[in-house]
């Protein structure tokens, strides 16, 4: 494995590894905050008893990701010190930034984790929001950071020299708006769904357990939401793709001739020596309308860039794809759960539902981690598009094939061990058959030391 | 009017400061957990775990808020830290990788059961060989070692921190954090025994901590010649040292004496002391001997910027802060944990 190689294979195996926690990261402090809320509001104690069992969750993931986020912050000059040198001025502002939402984000999580005997139930409940909220702007202020690698504005670059560095401009980047709410959405819905899916599994076994139904109904609502709302941000970053990075776009979409009133593809296997895109389904002037709002736009094709500025097109194809059938999925189900929720008052509660909620579980995680393979691997060889190639940005240390298996052995024992951890918890889970059961504890009882 | 360089150095010296007076207490409660002994054995280590349960994720940012304003404000200094001291850094990430995780898996393990027993010599051992790691990449930049020319790293990657020297600093760090550690707990024990036990670890760590000094500044004569001769020539050596050594033996006679509140303030005014005297030394440099706070700086603009973050951020992280050690460190803070 030549040293490249090794250093892109370990950033992606990082990457991967830290945004699943990452994102659970972003979204449970929501779900925690929306059970104590319903907890209050209604005094149905098992809302609380919801809410401390997502917590325990939550640290865990929380842990996990703060530490496997410091390994990134380092790896950023551990594997791609040209980069550092080159960006960090420029784009070194949202990571300050981010350096203090995660502070708040661990302090509030401390109280909120290790308070519940400490501070009043209000103070509690503000301490969650503040921690949800200290979530989502971490990840908004990295995901600039990452959107500028793809639209790089907020300095001048003549004569390998930068000039004219403007931070904020370097912030509001094309891509910045676009890819923070994809994000944040995909962070909700991704980990709405895998929750929710853990609640299934149990009611599957033991279906009027009260515990689990409350539990399902915010995870499925904070997911199906969320999933719904996704393709807006999807429509908004196609737009600017179409504008900024066409080539990732004709890579995503398998287009290798420049057309007018190109088809969507659906599906389908891109050859990049033949040049053209097999077994697709193609839906007729679809790229083109979704791409630039007319049917009859030209889209520009992989052909009109130079060849060795094509991304490796079948892995951004493929990976593209199947985000967006993630995507679909978890909307068909959350359609299902809405408009049985409508009709009948209730959220569904039948083995069919219950089963296809599990099996979806997954989704919005796959989605994920396929979407940013399209962003990622879609943006090669650039690691700055345009500006500076990840082979000229990558450390001259030898053998990073040592580092790149050290980490992944200790992360696949770290995945271990949490989806172990978890199962514990999951199996410790409290069963409640009536509301009667719980409304009859105190505060107390329940967890808080105030009444 | 000090040069805005100067203030960011200085804003980053301020993090690792903190960096190492929480951050590194909660490295030193893992090596207290690994050497826990005597009849009191697990009530010593459910009071290491009560301790820095809630505040070790926040602490931690300490570190990391630190790392960003280096590569910020101090791109080429960051890319040349990276480049050479690549095999020590990397195994400070495990070791914090592996460190906060087991510590959270051994809090979370609902059974109490050989796994869980494993999660904790996990987490104490990687809290004893991550403060050595962490000392040697300090000590590697303050040697001269790490040189380069035109940006480049000339030097290597093992010649800088494969060193007496470095490891002789990354052994005086971990006797400091587990020094730190030690006197805090005296503070943070309710029970007498249990202060007793962790007032022994103090002053015998204090003891430690003085002999490794000297190991370190021996050491330094070929080791780190630069701050050898900031630390004994400059003006401002004497002061420096003999308020270090001060603080030194306040927090020893306030341990003898059972006052264990002043006892914390002094051993956390002689760590910060230490500290702030290599920076002193160091300046200039932030690598020695070739990357300065000027050579090394981001374009003003950026450096105005973060500077202006750092002052807003501060608003919020303060108060927070103060409110976080309030609710679990304070009079008030009862026993009763909750998970």
């Amino acid at each position: 494995m030549d040293n490249l190689l090794a250093a892109r294979s370990q950033m992606a195996m990082s990457l991967a590894f830290h945004i699943l926690f990452a994102a659970a990261g972003i979204a449970m402090p929501l779900l925690m905050v929306i059970a104590e809320w319903l907890a209050q509001r209604t005094g149905e104690h098992t809302y609380l008893l919801v809410a401390k069992r997502w917590a325990k969750g939550t640290a865990i993931l929380f842990a996990v990701g703060a530490v496997s986020g410091t390994v990134l912050s380092f790896e950023l000059g551990l594997l791609w010190p040209e980069f550092m040198k080159f960006a960090g001025p420029i784009i070194g502002m949202p990571f300050s930034l981010e350096g203090f939402a995660f502070f708040t984000e661990a302090i509030f999580l401390g109280i909120y984790l290790y308070g519940w005997n400490r501070v009043s139930p209000r103070k509690h409940l503000a301490a969650g929001v503040i921690v949800a909220l200290s979530g989502a702007a971490s990840a908004v202020f990295v995901v600039i950071a990452n959107a500028w690698m793809n639209t790089p504005t907020g300095f001048s670059f003549y004569a390998g020299k930068v000039t004219n560095v403007d931070p904020i401009a370097a912030m509001l980047n094309p891509s910045a708006l676009g890819q923070t709410v994809h994000m944040l959405l995909a962070a909700y819905a991704a980990t709405g769904f895998a929750v929710a899916g853990i609640h299934a599994y149990q009611l599957l076994r033991d279906r009027q357990n009260l515990f689990h139904r409350r539990a399902l109904a915010i995870a499925l609502a904070v997911g199906g939401v969320t999933a719904f709302l996704q393709p807006l941000s999807g429509d908004l970053l196609g737009q600017v793709l179409a504008k900024n990075q066409p080539v990732k776009l004709a890579a995503m979409e398998g287009q290798f001739k420049t057309e007018r009133g190109a088809p969507l593809r659906i599906g389908g296997w891109p050859d990049e020596t033949a040049k053209e895109t097999r077994y697709a389904l193609e839906i007729p002037y679809g790229l083109s309308l979704i791409a630039f709002h007319d049917p009859r736009a030209t889209v520009r094709g992989l052909e009109s860039f130079p060849r060795d500025e094509w991304p490796p097109v079948a892995v951004v194809h493929i990976a593209f794809q199947l985000m967006v059938a993630a995507g679909m999925a978890m909307m068909l189900i959350a359609f299902w759960a809405g408009w049985q929720t409508w009709r009948k008052n209730a959220l569904p509660d039948s083995p069919g539902f219950l089963r296809a909620v599990l099996w979806a579980s997954p989704l919005g995680f796959v989605a994920i981690e396929t979407g940013w393979t399209v962003t990622e691997v879609g943006r090669q060889p650039w690691i700055i598009q345009g500006l500076m190639r990840t082979a000229d940005a990558v450390t001259p240390m030898p053998g990073l094939v040592v580092p790149f298996a050290s980490f992944t052995v200790l992360y696949c024992l770290l995945g271990v061990a949490v989806v172990w951890l978890l199962k514990r918890q999951v199996a410790a889970s409290p069963r409640i058959y009536a509301t009667s059961e719980t409304s009859a504890l105190t505060n107390k009882e329940a967890g808080y030391a105030f009444d | 009017m000090p040069s805005i360089e100067i203030w960011l150095a200085g804003a980053m010296m301020a993090g690792l400061t903190l960096y190492v007076l929480l951050g590194g207490a909660d490295f030193g409660g893992g090596v207290w957990d690994l050497l826990a002994s005597g009849p009191r054995k697990s009530a010593q280590r459910e009071l290491i775990a009560e301790a820095i349960g809630p505040i070790w994720e926040a602490n931690h940012v300490w570190l990391i808020l630190v790392i960003v304003l280096l590569f910020t404000c101090f791109p080429s200094a960051f890319a040349a830290i990276s480049t050479a001291l690549h095999i020590p850094l990397v195994l400070v990430l495990m070791g914090i990788v592996l460190r906060g995780s087991a510590f959270t898996f051994r809090t979370y393990d609902d059974g109490a059961d050989e796994v869980q027993r494993r999660w904790g010599r996990l987490f104490s051992i990687t809290s004893l060989i991550t403060p050595v790691l962490l000392g040697v990449v300090v000590g590697a930049i303050s040697s001269g070692r790490i040189q380069s020319k035109d940006g480049v790293v000339t030097t290597g990657f093992v010649h800088s921190w494969l060193t007496p020297f470095s490891f002789a600093v990354g052994f005086f760090a971990l006797a400091l954090f587990a020094f730190l550690a030690a006197v805090y707990l005296t503070v943070e024990a309710q029970d007498d025994a249990l202060r007793e036990d962790f007032r022994r670890r103090a002053l015998v760590t204090a003891v430690l901590v003085g002999v490794l000094a000297l190991v370190v500044f021996l050491f330094s004569a070929q080791g780190a010649p630069e701050i050898r001769r900031g630390l004994s020539a400059s003006f401002w050596a004497w002061p420096l040292q003999i308020a270090t050594a001060l603080a030194a033996i306040s927090a020893i006679g306030c341990l003898w004496r059972r006052k264990f509140q002043l006892a914390r303030l002094a051993a956390a005014a002689q760590v910060a002391l230490i500290l702030w005297g290599w920076a002193a030394a160091m300046f200039p440099h932030l690598v020695v001997p070739d990357l300065t706070l000027q050579n090394a700086a981001a374009p003003e603009v950026t450096l105005r910027l973060v500077l202006l973050a750092l002052l807003a951020g501060s608003l919020l992280l303060f108060p927070s802060f103060y409110y976080l050690f309030r609710v679990f460190k304070g009079s008030g803070a009862t026993n009763a944990g909750s998970h």
